[in-house]
């Protein structure tokens, strides 16, 4: 039953910010391990962005059968917002547990929105070693960058308001879901 | 309460003293200084964060390791750092605290890391700072009179931290002089914040403040009870000047009670780690045998050290 006036909090979220269908992450990231399989060299490594790059990045190393240990990289220290946000956020060490040098390297990461992550990653990762080259592969790309960076892997584009929040979590099996949020 | 500390968001804006921090302050420092310990074994040892900042290190007592300590964890987060050996030039010429802070904020500095053998001084930049609306501006304590050395206090509880992983049920025996030591009180302070099990403060009568009790610490008087069954010992170190009044008999007697032997150290646990925040002075404060022996985790504080100087760092500049 409608009522009038109508609730304005009904009407912004019916009416403003369309509700989609998530995908199922674990097919999506199956789907993006087929992806990069053709294009994988003996000696690519894979680079997961906390967090949810580092859950996308171990189930493709495990779907692609890869030997090479992931390396983990935690992009706070080379964030472009630092100078409006601080260190607040809970900052995990970034491990990159081979010589980058040389080296064919996958950045991966859950989400491909403004492409700042990206670009502090791509940073961050030639404080290591001048990798031989480097592709990305995310989960869901989100559309409206920022600056001149695009995925060379991607099994999902997805149209949402910027005030929402695409979110990558890890249930307690393990098993990766979506959800989206308002932004805070 | 207004803790001079926090900005008005509650976000740590100076370290002036660990006293008031709340826990999760000083674990959210902690477990930044881990991500930059690893920073500190990379090729490149630096990353941006402080990418066009000015770090003024403005010493107004000598202390050349604790400086460059600083100098170094500013440089590794990409800052320009700048020392100013006060005590040489304006000062001697007669010029204010004050003063002296106004003309480096009308440079730009962004941060101060202030030591002063007055306590208070840190604090009293930071009012000052606070008056002019300088919120953009921060202040480390590197170390004021007898009240606090934050910094240090923090790289102790990081070094405890690696080897013991949880404070809960941890022993510590805080060594020497303590009436003297800043180093000291942060560490108390910083350990009941922390929950450790016990604290004791082991020395002489002449160099442990009255009322220490007042802190939470057990107090012993005899070395051996002191060490007894500990997980933890920091040794502090005994300044030469002390021996020459009236607070000690001689150093070799000092040594005899309070020196940290390899049989004094017999009586704390097996597995206890030996710390000392340096200079050290063997055969005075602790025997070589044990500084150099496997339960010592000295060098491996200084390591520590720059980054939880450049966790603090980066967490201020930020706020």
């Amino acid at each position: 039953m409608t009522t009038f006036p109508p609730d304005p909090n009904t009407l912004m979220t019916e009416k403003t910010i369309p509700t989609i269908d998530l995908p199922d992450a674990e097919a999506q990231c199956a789907e993006l391990a087929e992806l990069i399989r053709p294009r994988l060299q003996a000696d690519t490594v894979l680079v997961g962005i906390h967090s949810g790059g580092v859950w996308v990045a171990r189930r493709l190393r495990e779907l692609l059968g890869l030997g090479n240990e992931i390396g983990l990289i935690d992009v706070s220290f080379y964030r472009d917002d630092y100078g409006e946000r601080g260190l607040h956020a809970r900052v995990k060490p970034s491990s990159i547990p081979f010589d980058v040098e040389g080296r064919p390297l996958i950045l991966v990461d859950d989400v491909l929105f403004t492409g700042r992550t990206t670009r502090a990653a791509i940073n961050e990762l030639f404080d290591y070693g001048r990798p031989a080259s480097i592709q990305l592969a995310v989960l869901a790309d989100r559309g409206r960058r920022q600056l001149p960076i695009s995925a060379d892997f991607c099994p999902w584009r997805v149209e949402l308001d910027p005030s929402q929040e695409l979110i990558l979590s890890a249930e307690a099996n393990g098993r990766l879901h979506w959800s989206v949020a308002a932004s805070a | 309460m207004h803790n001079p500390q926090l900005n008005a968001n509650g976000e740590l804006t100076h370290l002036l003293s660990i006293e008031g921090l709340p826990r999760e302050v000083i674990n959210h420092i902690l477990d930044t200084a881990s991500s930059f310990l690893k920073v500190s074994h990379r090729d490149v040892k630096k990353v941006p964060l402080l990418r066009g900042k000015s770090v003024f290190n403005v010493f107004f007592e000598n202390s050349t390791r604790t400086r460059t300590t600083f100098e170094i964890a500013a440089k590794r987060l990409s800052a320009d750092v700048i020392n100013l050996d006060v005590t040489r030039s304006s000062t001697a010429k007669g010029e204010t605290l004050l003063d002296t802070v106004d003309n480096l904020v009308a440079m730009h500095a962004d941060m101060f890391v202030v030591r002063h053998a007055a306590s208070g001084a840190p604090h009293l930049i930071a009012d000052h700072l606070r008056r002019l609306r300088r919120n953009d501006v921060h202040v480390v304590n590197a170390g004021d009179g007898r009240h606090a050395h934050p910094t240090q206090g923090l790289l102790d509880m990081y070094t405890i931290r690696h080897y013991k992983k949880d404070f809960a049920n941890l022993v510590v025996a805080i060594v020497g002089d303590i009436l003297h030591s800043r180093v000291a009180r942060s560490d108390i302070h910083a350990l009941t914040t922390l929950g450790a099990a016990e604290v004791r403060a082991v020395g002489p009568q002449t160099l442990l403040p009255t009322a220490i009790e007042t802190m939470g610490v057990r107090v012993c008087h005899d070395m051996s009870e002191g060490l007894r069954d500990c997980d933890v010992v920091i040794m502090l170190r005994l300044q030469n000047e002390r021996m020459n009044g009236a607070l000690l008999p001689s150093a070799r007697e000092y040594f005899r009670c309070y020196g940290l032997s390899p049989a004094m150290l017999a009586l704390a646990r097996p597995d206890a780690i030996v710390m000392h925040p340096g200079p050290m002075n063997r055969g005075v404060e602790i025997d070589s045998d044990v500084a150099d022996g496997p339960q010592a985790v000295i060098l491996p504080q200084v390591t520590f050290g720059i980054a939880v100087r450049m966790a603090v760092m980066g967490i201020l500049a930020g706020n």
